[in-house]
């Protein structure tokens, strides 16, 4: 397939490597043409939320350096952009809330960091739903993000920004972080790729917490390829995150092009039943036609409880959600209020005004779960039905070797639909929501369109088969040109 | 299972956030959805499962007990809304 018609705003890391290597680009040209097209092309898209220009040059003036001195790395030079839950030392961490809007992180995320050791050049940080709760960026304090491929549409959340940004040509590749399908669902519905890592294969240090026991940050790029480059540079173990595996890391670029014969891929049928849309089921059976080309075989397979996941993920995730924001007080930082008149009235004002609505609600029904009588009711009983779901994934994958499906049941809907109800919104992500209950990892590609928006699926596997996943995603890549489409308003 | 009006300032309460008087009935219609949608799992039989913590079934980590991060206050305190002598204010507690 031919990419060399791309602009330089559409090239992948290999290509945008061979540019810096050759002398044909400089790191500082690079990063002043992608903060122009920001500049440019993010007003209405508003998929940034703090564009750092001058902080960018200087560092890729640095990244020059380390090039002319031939020390480069992968990412030596290359244009990035952080969610903006990821601490950025010196650097506005809003968490796309109110409450953080003064917040300026006095250190780096671990993710920051090793990104930054690794060469790459910040761009800035992309928009997000308030402490990366919700489904369409739509509940930023900053207002939402539009999808690039139609900006009637919203580009999925909560890592939205980061997704649109890269469909739009505004940054080669981005972190995202993914607590029931937030990297996932934005990959989806912005027509670009996204891995969610196992459980504790990325460090959470400096990464706002939302849900502690399924927050994952994982890569966001136009290509697996490109992830696999990212996530090399992202993994590792923490010592600094106690739920940091321990388990050594890879080169998740080296299996890339392993053949797929004999692949075996289960489809649930549960994640084909009714509710999913016909156009993205179509485009999901088109995929598979494609990897029996490759040589796998496909069978049905059943994951009996996945209906039970969105149930137990809404008491899980905001449980944990009402006891790590219960940091934000308005007395060590963030947002506080106008004279309050004692300490009661300081927290609950300042809270009340720091919180956008899907945050109370999320604090309120986690504290009510939480709440003395109700405690084995529901966190209990959600934590015994997460085994459930954690077990069946376990027997289907020791039958087969990867899960796949699409990863929602639609492609993205109109900007306002979740707005009138917000539990409906929550059903989008019944298909990516079980794999974080179960820890697993799971990467969403592009494999074409219905009603002229981009179509995802998402291949889930056993733990710690980030290298098995980007190697079938890869291979899929390779026989399939839907990851090199680009918006026509944003050629 | 729905939530009344007067169990959402309860629980607002216990969340240490205030909630508009405008604001209460909207919020207990948005709660009991929410726990209409969750009552599906407290349908289902899970006598004898272990309750899962960690997705991956690991034990928490231990470290030696040694002193790894040094004194950074000033750093730290620089975002914070009121400071005094190294101190955090809030409205006066004791009288």
């Amino acid at each position: 397939m031919s990419t060399l018609n791309h602009a330089i705003h559409h090239k992948t890391l290999a290509e945008l490597r061979g540019m810096l290597d050759g002398k044909d680009i400089s790191a500082r040209e690079l990063a002043q043409h992608f903060i122009q097209r920001v500049q440019t092309h993010d007003g209405a898209l508003n998929s940034f939320i703090t564009l750092t220009a001058d902080a960018a040059l200087l560092d890729a003036q640095g990244a020059d350096e380390t090039i002319a001195a031939g020390q480069a790395g992968a990412l030596t030079g290359i244009p990035l952009v952080h969610k903006d839950i990821f601490c950025t030392q010196g650097v506005k961490t809003s968490c796309g809330s109110r409450m953080l809007d003064n917040f300026i992180a006095p250190y780096n995320a671990t993710v920051v960091e090793r990104l930054k050791q690794a060469g790459t050049v910040m761009l800035g940080k992309s928009n997000m739903d308030e402490f990366a709760m919700g489904s369409t960026s739509e509940s930023s304090y900053y207002g939402a993000t539009q999808n690039p491929w139609d900006t009637q549409a919203v580009p999925g959340g909560s890592s939205g920004g980061s997704a649109a940004a890269i469909a739009a040509g505004l940054t080669p590749i981005a972190t995202g972080t993914d607590t029931g399908g937030s990297i996932r669902q934005p990959a989806a519905y912005c027509g670009i790729t996204g891995l969610k890592p196992t459980y504790g294969r990325v460090s959470r240090f400096g990464m706002i917490a939302y849900a502690s026991s399924l927050d994952q940050g994982g890569p966001m790029a136009r290509s697996a390829e490109d992830c696999a480059l990212l996530l090399n540079a992202m993994a590792g173990f923490d010592p600094r995150d106690s739920t940091s595996s321990e388990q050594a890391s890879e080169d998740y670029s080296a299996q890339l092009n392993q053949d797929l014969s004999g692949l075996k891929i289960g489809l649930p049928s549960e994640y084909f039943g009714a509710g999913l849309d016909a156009g993205v089921a179509q485009a999901i059976e088109a995929a598979m036609a494609e990897f029996r080309k490759l040589g796998a075989e496909v069978r049905e397979v059943s994951l009996p409880n996945s209906e039970l996941a969105i149930p137990a993920y809404y008491v899980i995730a905001p449980a944990e959600a009402s006891s790590n924001l219960s940091r934000f007080d308005g007395v060590r930082f963030g947002h506080r209020c106008d004279s309050p008149k004692d300490l009661t009235d300081l927290y609950e004002r300042s809270r009340a005004e720091g919180f956008g609505d899907e945050v109370k609600r999320r604090i309120m029904i986690g504290t009510y779960a939480l709440s003395s009588g109700y405690y084995d009711a529901y966190y209990l009983q959600a934590q015994r039905v997460r085994r459930l779901i954690a077990d069946d994934f376990q027997r289907v994958l020791s039958d087969v070797d990867v899960i796949m499906g699409p990863v929602a049941p639609s492609v993205a809907p109109n900007l306002g639909e979740s707005l009138k109800d917000p539990v409906a919104m929550y059903l989008s992500d019944i298909y990516t929501v079980p794999v974080n209950l179960a820890g697993l990892p799971a990467i969403s590609i592009p494999v074409g369109f219905a009603q002229g928006r981009p179509v995802g699926l998402q291949v889930i596997g056993k733990a710690f088969a980030e290298s098995r996943l980007l190697n079938i995603a890869h291979r899929f890549q390779q026989a399939t040109d839907w990851h090199r489409q680009i918006p026509p308003a944003f050629k | 299972m729905s939530i009344t009006p007067n169990e959402v300032m309860k629980i607002a309460h216990l969340a240490r956030m205030s909630i508009h008087s405008d604001d209460v009935e909207r919020y207990a219609h948005d709660l009991s959805g929410i726990l209409e949608l969750v009552e599906k799992m407290n349908q289902t039989d899970v006598h004898g499962v272990e309750p899962m913590a960690h997705p991956l079934d690991m034990s928490q980590r231990l470290r030696a007990d040694v002193v790894t991060e040094s004194n950074q206050r000033e750093l730290l305190q620089r975002h914070a809304p009121a400071v005094e002598n190294g101190l955090f204010l809030v409205p006066k507690v004791i009288e």
